[in-house]
Formats: C-alpha cells, structure tokens, sequence
C-alpha cells in the first residue's frame, strides 16, 4: 500500500456510511410510506376517494399551495422564511380583480403579467427590509403579512370582488381543459419542474443551498449572501403573484379575508416534505409529497365523514403522526442495515 | 529576480475602538513561500482577511501587481486570483464533498446548467492528487476536523490561484498529510503562484518556507529569509523573549488503574479497543487523520453511543450515556472542534469558562456573579488568554485564544480524568510550552490524562505511554523509553490485514 | 485548578477583568433604552390626541386586554431564546378553555373545570415537549402540527356552541380588582409572575443554561447541560402558561367560544421578537419582552380611542415592528461612519428601487381611484 492511499481511509465504516447516506438521498422513503398507507386506508372505508374525479380534485386543491410552497422552500432553504405570502395573494388578487372588473378586455397575459409584477414589487420590499435593513426575516414577514393585508383592507373599502364581476376567460385561466387536465394542475407541476431545475442545475440555485447551509463560508467562497437572499424574497413575491391571480381566477372572488392563514399552510408543506427551518435541507419533490401528503389528508377526512368539528384535529394529528412516523422510521433504516 | 505580486503598506484595523494591526507593512514575490508568524492574537489572522477583502482596513494601502486596490468583498479579491483556507473552516454542512469544492464555480455544460458528473468526476482527480480518500458524496457535516481542513486545501487548489493563503492548515493533520500538502504547495509555486503559510508549527516553516515576516501585537516586526534564521531566533522575534521549549515531565510512579476500556466497538469507525489508564498517567494516542481515536474520546464521555465492550471506572463497570454523567463521574474532555463543540460563541470568556460547573458559583441556582468573574479571570490569566476583558465575546477572540479558553474551562473543572483532543491546536509556541507545564503538573498530582494529538514530538514528549490506532483499531502500544517517530509512524500506517497474516 | 501565577502580574499584558466602555455604536444596539424611547414617545402622542388617555380607570380596564399575550409571552422568551418556538399557544389555550367550558356546561364545578383544564393544557405542552425533546422534532415543526390538533380539539369539544354563566368568583380572574385598587387581579398576577420569569432567566443556572443552548447546543451539549430535560420542561411550562392564559380569557369574556384566541399566537410572538428577543436564539431579555408589551397595549388602546380600525391597528404595528429594527440598524451605520464610497450603480438601484415602489403606489391609488378619492 503506498503512502498516498493511505492517507484517509475508512475502511471499517465505509459500508454502513453508504447505506446511510442512501436512505438520506432518498430521505422521501418515509413520506412515501406513509402516503400509501394512508391512501390504502381510506380507500378501504370510502372506494369513492381512488376516482379520477376525486384525484383531480385533490390536486386541484393543492395547486397553489405547490405554486407557493416553491416559493416558500426556496426561502426556508436560506434559512429565512416569508410569513407575508399570504397577504401578497390576498393584495394582488384584490387590485387584480379590481382592475379587471373596472376595465373591460384586458388580455388575460395582461392580467398576470400585472399580478406577478405587483407581487414581485412586494417580494422585493421584503428582500429590502431583510437584506439592507438587517431585520430577521420572520420579523420583517410577520410585519408585511400584516401590513400588506392592511392594504387589502384599505385597498378594498369593505367591498370585494364577485364572480360576475370577472371576465370568463380569467376562471377558464385555471379550470379550462385544453390538455385534458385542468390548467391550474398543469402551471402547478411547471413550476415545480422550473424551481426544480432552478434549484439543482443552477448556480444560483446552488449558491441558495451554500448561503443556507453556512452563510459566512458562502462570503468566504466569494459569494454575495445578501444578493442571493433579496434574490428568494423577490422571487417569493412574484410567484405569489401569480399565485394571487390564479386565486381570483380559482375562487372567482376577491375578499378581504382571502387567503388568510395560507402562509401556514404552506410552510407545513414545506417543513412535512423535509425541508430544514434552519436552512440548507429540502428537495423539491419532497416538498410535492409534503403537499401531496396535506391534500390528501384534507380531502379524506371529508370523505370518510369525520364529523366537521373533528376534521381539523385530525388533520393536526395526521400531521404529527406523519413527522413522527418519518423521522421513526429513517431512524430505523439507519439503525438495523 | 522575481516581482512583487502583493504589497501592504501601513495597515492598521481596528474592532469597534480597539485597534489590533498598527501599520502593518507586508510584502510577497511571485513564486515565493512566504510564512506569516507571531503569537495567538498577533494578527495574522486580520491581516490575512484584510487581504482577502473580507475585513477592510481602518487605514493603509493594498497593492496588487503593482496598482492600488481595495477589496470591498471576498469576491472581488477571489476575481484577480487570490485564494484562501481560512482558519475557522468555512465548509457547508449541508453540501457534500464534490460540491463544497467547487461551490459557486461548478462545472457548466452547453446548456449552463451545471454539469454534475464533471463535477465529480474532477473532485475525484482532484482528491486523489492530494492523496485523500474521502467520499465524495458524503455530507462535509459528517467530516472530522482533519478530513474538513483537507476538502479545503483541495478547494484552494483547485482555484488556479495567483497567491495562495493557508491560515494554519495544518493544525490538525498528521505528519503524512502535511507532506502530502507540501508536495502540491512546491509544485503550484513552480507556476509563479505565491503562497501565504500561517503555522504554530515551526518546524514546518523550515521545511516549506522561503521568507518569513513576523508580527508582535499587532505590529510588524521584520521579514527575513527563513534561511538566515532558527528557531530560537523566531521565538524571541516573535514574544520578545526567550523560551524554553523542552517537555517538561515529572516522573510519577505507576499507581492504580482508574479507567479500563475493554474491547470497546462503535460498530462503525472503531472496533475492539482495550487499554487501562492510570492515576497520574498521561496516555498518548498516536494515529493518522482518521483512526478513530476522537470517536473512542466521544463514546467514553457519553456523546455518542457504543454497540458493544464495557467502560469501568475504578474496576466498577459504568454506562455511561450522555457528557452530564462522564462529568458527574469526574470526566472533563476537551474537544477536537473548539467552535461547534468547545464554545458558545456569542457568551463571553467568564460565561464560557464557568458553563461546565455552573454549581460552584450558585446558591439554590443564583449564580454569584463576582466569585464566578474573580474564578474566570484566573483562569484565564493562567491560559494566557489575549483579551481586551473577560466580558469580550469569545467569537471576537483569535483561533489560539479560543483554544485557551475551552482548555481552562476543562481544565479548570479539577476532573480525575482529562481528555484532551489536540489541545494545543493553534496555539503559540509560548503558550504550549505553559499549557505542557501544566499537564505535568496536573498529572503528578494524580490527575489521569488521555492524550490525542496529530503532533508526534507532542505525544513523545508528553506520554508515559502510547498507544497507536489505524482505521479504528489499535495496533501498537509503546512505553514511553521505547517509543520513537518511526516506530509510531509505522504502526499507524502499517496495513492491519497484513500483520494479522504475519 | 489554582493558578499558580500572580493573576494582577500577567493581567496587565494579557487581559482586564473589567470590560472596555461602551462606544456609541453600542448605545444604539442597547434595545431596552429604544423601548422606552419609543413608550415616552407614544405616550406623549397619545395624550395630545386623546384626553381619555391618561385616565386611570381606562388604562385599568384596557391593561387587562394583554395579560393573555402578556402571560404566553413569558415562557415563549425562555423558548425563543432556545431557539426554538411554540406556535401551538394560543390553540392550546382554546383548548383548555373549551374543555373547561364543556365541563362546565356538564355541570362539573367551576375550580374542578379550570384544574382539568390547567391539566389538559400542561398536557398539550408534555405532547410538544416528548416530540421535541425526545423523538428531536424541530419546533417548529411540531407546534404547527399540534398548533391545528389543539385548536381542533377545541372545536371537537364545543363544537359551534359556547360555554357561559361562569359564577363571579370565577370571572373574578379576568374581571376583578385587586382589593379596592384599580389593579386588575391579572396584571397583578402577570407582573408577579414576570417577575419570577425574569429572576429565573438572567440570575439562575437554568436561565444561563437557556442561552448556552440557544448560542450553540452542541457545545452545551458537550458542557453538560442537560438539553433534553430543559426543552422538555419549556414546553411543558409553555403549555401550563397557555391553559392559564385560556382561563383568564374566559373569565374576562365571562363565556368560551372554540376559536378563543385564533392568531393569538402571533401577537405573543410579535410582542417577543419586538422586545429584542433573537428569534435565532442567544439573545433577549425579559425586561425587554414586559417593555415591548406595554408598547404594544398602549399604541393599540391610543389607536382604539381615535377610533382606527383593528385591522388598520396591525398594520400599524406591523410597520412599527420593522421600523424599529430598521431605523437602530441605520443609525448604527451612521454612528459607525462607514466609508461608503459613491457609485453609479448604487445610485441607479436605488432609483430604481424608488420607482418601483412609486409607481406601485401610483397603481394602487389609480385602479381605486373614484373610490379612494372619496376620502
Ligand atoms: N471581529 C472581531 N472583533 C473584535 N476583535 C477582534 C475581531 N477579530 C479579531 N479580533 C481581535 O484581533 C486580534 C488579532 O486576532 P487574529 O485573529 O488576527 O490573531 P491571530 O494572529 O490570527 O491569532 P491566532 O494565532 O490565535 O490565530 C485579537 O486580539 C482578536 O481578539
Ligand atoms: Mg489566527
């Protein structure tokens, strides 16, 4: 054996480390797991729940909370985390709907060319306050989520947007059919694909994981930690944006109370599809499942007929049961190979 | 003759009111192996960071080729091509091997987007010049100290850098990585590159270096030739005095065993390991990067876990499952990573040094903060620790200085039995020589120490005996009159399959 | 270990016991003083527009409004300062209220109703504290998922229904005086309790071992401390402190509804990371949460008196949250005299950046034109 080789060699751990290292490329194993045990159950009790109407309405219902959950994970990988998306759906959805109803024969583009700009404005006002005025995120968030719904309120003078006010080509923008499968499903898993590609094969999607994973180390290596941090914020709002137009377009209406709580929902998604809080952890497709994991777990309750004041916690149940069953079970994977 | 490639004239930096580089001057030739020196706290660190474009000096000038420069950020001095290994790692945990290399200049196929297998593929070439075997997928949180400092020499290599700096790259390599490192440190001067060698370790400066420019508080001192110098010479250039650099031992007589390890098994990365300490004894473990012997410290203080063998303290077999207990039963262990394991960054020196034995300063949980300033401060006075105050936050402290605080937090706890993993990592030759003394002086009266160390002259002055891992098990153990370097290295390097056969 | 070397000789070169002034850079970072400022501030402001403001009685009535935020916020500085957090409170306190109003509507005696639900609320946190602290769920995973189960339950108990007819001696809590002063029984209680939390926080080995985790846990890990027990035990407090907080809800209102508290959470958190607290973990006080408390009680009840909007209320709030953190940052800047040196380019970002949010107003006030301009 020459001396080079010799150098580090670990050759006692070196089969144990592969298997564990493995199971955490392939970390999704315990979502997936709990999904099909979940689905297999309610399939048993409610047959109606594996039809193709009923598939399609989960994934209608989570649709934009994919959309956002891109938005969100690319945030949390940085070790931040936008609180105000909620409020950026609600305020565009408003003065989008507004818009719309008060000039006729806008061209749809128009419209969502409009929500995202108005969004990516909002988005950047947080990146601002987090990046040059050095305010933590969760706080500079926590105080948009509530100042841009102020707006809503302001904005909107206690009216709100009906159905009949909005042209029918903006509903047709999420429910038409010309694939076969509704639009909104089909934006949904695009910008999935996007942020996916986004975020693995580029280096400014790789610089997001560095500036998560150690943010000084990422000064070191000569990357602009605050640039790629305005970055996500910007980001976050234009998606949002779009997800505002597409609520308009989903619901048919604006409110005042529109959206509200949503930021939540879309952090869960991205926390139960394992994307670390503390930044620098998390996969796209894990995040689908983390969503996917949510829809289905909202659509069954209906289905299997919980009573309706239950359904929220079993819903939170569910949801603990399904961390706690993740992070169990790639415990046991490490542990007995 | 060859040209200057980097000149510093009259630096000075101060931290919020406290100036610590006055009017530093500095200056490297192409080509040249140019070593910076001087106490922990001296500012070598500063100044290389200035150069770097990561701190900006309060005053001075920076000449790179010849034209006035300043650097508002590590990006703009990475662009004319100035490369750094920093002394706090600077790794991504969360990133893997391959990529940590390469982050932010990842190979790009036609398409832009990044070209994964090329990627790999020359993280592979690259590590296998350096003579390191690490997995290229593995997580770099999973990496020890040692097997860490390499990927960053590899990512400094793979920059085609014009001046290369390494702040104390060596401090936890074993002496084949460090030749290792040498061999490509000759060869990328060859093309002109000019490289900055920071290291407490003299006797590598004699090997690599071609100048060498101290620094005394902060203030420059003078730069020579490191042929027209020794050792003794540096020393007092660099602490104004001379200093006796003999290992102090006191001989104490074999007296009862208090620790027996027996056929202890992690089931991963050591297996089978025995050995017995005694009261007043200082056991050295010698070994390469990677044998296993911060992983037996660990499992022994109750950090991680062992699948197997038994622990006895005082001939009574104990389990012992979390570093609460190891205290509880009289345990103190120094870590390896002083900045993940050793500090809480943000407290001050005080907060840090009293954590481990809260106890002793508080009444039914109030702490009594005068006896626990008046402790802390002795203490850190003992350690020679270089502070404005014992308030100052220990992040704000040079590496060396660091390294003194966690060893008088431990020291400082009156265990029976120390362990102590590279203890003397980063810190100046003045203060090691202090913290020896004081090993002597623990051990003969009665303390048991274990002694882990990368430095081989460290071990053999220090132990009374040794033992030698490789790749997780032990394969020699020495008493201190038979112990050499060769002996060791042999025994460290040495395949253990083929000594089984024999 | 007793030094062998004269401690004063050496301390000359080496290091000082006593630590350097404070520079100006620091006055601004001293978050406390900024609280105050702001309080003075407010006050002034509030009592130029409204001469009802300064009216004890008012004041008294209002003050009992916050102690639910107030009596939450205490154990969630010990867990922000961990660095972790309990986004589970307010749905934990809608839950220990609702069981206690639905054994109260089961006729069960009112003190036993409270004491199961002080129990089931402690409960809530043993479930948060297991999860975090020994399967090692991150907490904010977790206080999510149960922030739903907890606020769930509280449905599944009432259901749309409301429990009411609390006896006096029961609604005391929320709506008594303390003897014949003008202190409610709940700001006395609360004031006690910061007290103690406060005490135990910056003078007691368990609040010093608080920072050390939230600073680096591995390294308190590798100290001694024991993590596991203290999380645990955080949580468990949270939880407690929730349930008591749902019982002086209910006293106030004199009735429990299952939403009691909704988004409560936010106000709790809001009124932590305001008061200085490192959402990060490692820094805070507890006097700085109690000040940025007050803060927010007397901005909203001077907002409440001139008639603004509760919605208009947050906003404003939310403004002030980030303003005050901005506004120190800058000032900092300004005292630390960076040398900025003038560029094009960060000139026509900011330019660009002010366009932006011009012509996003511009926008705003043009699509709602004919009915903005009303007002
Ligand atoms: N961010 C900071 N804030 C305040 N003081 C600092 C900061 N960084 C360094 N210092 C001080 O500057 C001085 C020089 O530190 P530096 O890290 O350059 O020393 P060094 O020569 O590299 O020492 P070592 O050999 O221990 O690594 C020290 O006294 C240190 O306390
Ligand atoms: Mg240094």
């Amino acid at each position: 054996m020459t001396d080079q080789e010799t150098s580090i060699g670990k050759q006692v751990p070196r089969q144990k480390l592969n298997l564990l290292e493995l199971f955490s490329r392939f970390r999704e194993v315990g979502i997936i797991v709990f999904i099909a045990i979940l689905v297999v159950a309610v399939s048993l009790r409610a047959p109606s729940f594996l039809t193709i109407n009923n598939l399609t309405d989960i994934l209608m219902n989570i649709s934009i909370m994919i959309i956002v959950a891109m938005a969100q994970t690319m945030v949390i990988l940085t070790g931040g985390i936008d609180l105000s998306v909620s409020s950026v759906i609600g305020l565009v959805a408003m003065m989008v709907g507004f818009t719309l109803s008060a000039n006729s024969g806008i061209p749809d583009i128009a419209a969502v060319l409009l929500g995202i700009a108005l969004g990516a404005v909002l988005g950047t006002f947080n990146g601002l306050i987090i990046t040059v005025g050095k305010v933590p995120p969760i706080i500079a968030t926590l105080g948009t989520l509530s100042i841009y719904r102020g707006l809503v309120f302001f904005y909107s003078q206690g009216t709100w947007i009906n159905a009949f006010e909005l042209p029918q080509s903006v509903k047709l923008l999420s429910k038409g059919k010309p694939l076969g499968v509704p639009n909104l499903i089909i934006i949904a898993l695009l910008i999935a694909a996007l942020t996916f590609i986004f975020l693995k094969f580029t280096r400014v999607g790789r610089n997001i994981y560095a500036v998560g994973s150690n943010a000084d180390a990422a000064e070191f290596a000569g990357i602009r930690p605050q640039r790629i941090k305005l970055l996500v914020y910007v980001l976050s709002g234009l998606i949002s944006g779009l997800a505002g137009v597409l609520w308009l377009s989903r619901f048919e209406s604006a409110q005042t109370n529109s959206a509200l709580g949503f930021e939540l929902q879309t952090v869960t998604a991205a926390v139960v599809g394992g994307v670390s809080t503390s930044g620098g952890v998390g996969t796209i497709p894990g995040v689908l499942l983390g969503a996917l994991l949510l829809g289905i777990i909202q659509n069954s309750l209906t289905l299997i007929q919980i009573s309706p004041f239950w359904q929220l916690a079993a819903q939170g149940l569910l949801i603990i049961i399904a961390v706690v069953s993740d992070k169990l079970i790639s415990k046991r994977i490490v542990r007995s190979k | 003759m060859s040209e200057i490639i980097l000149e510093l004239r009259n630096i000075s930096k101060s931290f919020s009111g406290v100036e610590v580089l006055h009017n530093v001057d500095f200056s490297l030739k192409t080509g040249e192996i140019h070593a910076l020196l001087g106490e922990n706290g001296a500012g070598k660190s500063t100044l290389v960071k200035i150069i770097t474009g990561f701190h900006q000096p309060s005053s001075g000038e920076i000449y790179f080729d010849e034209e006035r420069v300043s650097f508002n950020d590590t990006r703009d001095s990475r662009d004319v091509g100035i490369a750094a290994i920093y002394q706090e790692l600077s790794l991504f945990p969360d990133l893997d091997v391959a990529e940590n290399i390469f982050i932010g200049r990842q190979p790009l196929n036609n398409t832009k987007m990044v070209d994964w297998r090329k990627l790999y593929a020359e993280a592979k070439k690259l590590l296998d010049s350096l003579g390191v075997k690490i997995d290229l997928k593995q997580k770099a949180r999973n990496l020890s100290i040692a097997e860490q400092q390499m990927v960053e020499i590899a990512r400094a290599f793979s920059i085609n850098a014009r001046v290369l700096i390494m702040d104390e790259p060596t401090s936890s390599l074993t002496l084949n990585e460090v030749e290792d490192l040498f061999r490509l440190v000759r060869n990328i001067r060859k093309n002109g590159t000019a490289v900055i060698f920071i290291s407490h370790r003299l006797e590598e400066l004699f090997e690599i270096a071609d100048r060498v420019t101290v620094l005394r508080d902060g203030s420059y001192v003078d730069t020579k030739p490191i042929a027209e110098t020794n050792r003794e010479d540096l020393i007092r250039m660099m602490v104004g005095r001379s200093i006796s650099e003999q290992f102090p031992k006191i001989e104490v007589p074999p007296s009862d065993v208090v620790l027996s390890v027996e056929n202890l098994s992690n089931g991963t990365t050591f297996g089978d390991v025995s050995f017995e300490l005694r009261r007043g004894e200082i056991l050295g473990f010698a070994g390469l990067v990677g044998a296993g012997r911060t992983d037996v410290a660990n499992t022994i203080f109750g950090i991680r876990g062992a699948t197997s063998g038994t622990i006895k303290l005082d001939g009574q077999t104990v389990s012992i499952t979390s570093p609460r207990q190891a205290m509880a039963l009289g345990l103190a262990y120094v870590p390896e990573d002083r900045l993940q394991h050793g500090l809480i960054p943000q407290m001050n020196i005080t907060k840090n040094i009293t954590l481990p034995r809260l106890d002793r300063f508080s009444q039914v949980g109030w702490i009594q903060i005068r006896s626990e300033n008046k402790e802390a401060f002795e203490v850190a006075c003992q350690m020679e620790v270089r502070a404005t105050s014992i308030q100052q936050k220990t992040r704000e402290l040079s590496g060396g200085n660091q390294q003194k605080v966690v060893l008088g937090k431990w020291l400082s706890t009156n265990p029976r039995i120390l362990i102590l993993d590279e203890p003397t990592r980063g810190i100046d030759v003045g203060t090691k020589a202090a913290v020896h003394m004081l090993m002597t002086k623990l051990a003969a009266e009665g303390m048991a120490i274990i002694l882990i160390s990368s430095e081989l002259p460290e071990i053999l002055g220090m132990s009374d005996r040794i033992i030698v891992m490789r790749e997780g098990y032990i394969t020699a153990e020495f008493s201190r009159e038979a112990a050499t370097q060769e002996k060791i290295l042999t025994a460290a390097t040495e395949d253990v399959r083929t000594r089984i056969q024999q | 270990m007793k030094s062998q070397a004269n401690p004063q000789n050496t301390s000359a070169a080496t290091i000082s016991e006593r630590a350097t002034r404070r520079s100006l850079t620091d006055v601004f970072k001293n978050w406390e003083l900024l609280l105050v400022v702001l309080i003075i501030i407010v006050v002034l402001v509030n009592t130029r527009l409204s001469p009802y403001f300064l009216n004890a009685k008012n004041i008294s009535r209002t003050s009992s409004d916050f102690m639910e935020i107030g009596l939450m916020m205490l154990p969630m500085v010990f867990i922000v300062v961990t660095g972790n957090i309990d986004l589970s409170v307010a749905s934990n306190m809608g839950m220990s209220a609702s069981f206690m109003g639905l054994l109260h509507n089961m006729g069960v005696n009112i003190w036993l109703a409270a004491l199961a639900g002080l129990a089931l609320g402690t409960l809530g946190g043993v479930l948060n504290g297991y999860l975090i602290a020994k399967v090692k769920l991150p907490s904010l995973v977790v206080t999510l998922g149960t922030y739903a189960f907890f606020r769930g339950i509280a449905y599944g108990f009432l259901g749309d229904q409301a429990a009411r007819n609390y006896p006096a001696k029961f609604t005391y809590l929320g709506q008594g005086r303390v003897g014949g002063s003008l202190i409610p029984v709940s700001v006395a209680i609360f004031i006690g309790l910061a007290i103690i939390f406060g005490i135990i926080l910056h003078a007691t080995k368990f609040g010093r071992h608080l920072y050390a985790i939230g600073n680096n846990e591995e390294a308190a890990k590798y100290s001694g401390v024991p993590i596991d027990k203290i999380k645990f035990s955080l949580f468990v407090i949270s939880g407690f402190m929730a349930a008591f907080a749902g019982l002086v809800l209910a006293a106030r209102f004199g009735s429990t509804r299952p939403d009691n508290g909704t988004g409560l959470e936010l106000a709790v958190i809001t009124a932590t990371v305001l008061g200085g607290v490192d959402i990060d973990g490692g820094k805070g006080s507890m006097y700085g949460a109690v000040l940025s408390l007050l803060l927010i009680g007397l901005l909203r009840f001077g907002m409440g008196l001139v008639n603004i909007q509760s919605q208009v209320q947050s906003t404003i709030i939310g403004l002030l949250l980030i303003v005050s953190i901005f506004l120190p940052h800058i000032g900092q800047r300004i005292a630390a005299n960076k040398a900025t040196r003038f560029r094009w380019k960060t000139v026509l970002a900011v330019v660009g950046i002010i366009a932006l949010f011009v012509l996003f107003f511009v926008f705003f006030f043009w699509s709602r034109a004919p009915v903005l301009a009303e007002i």
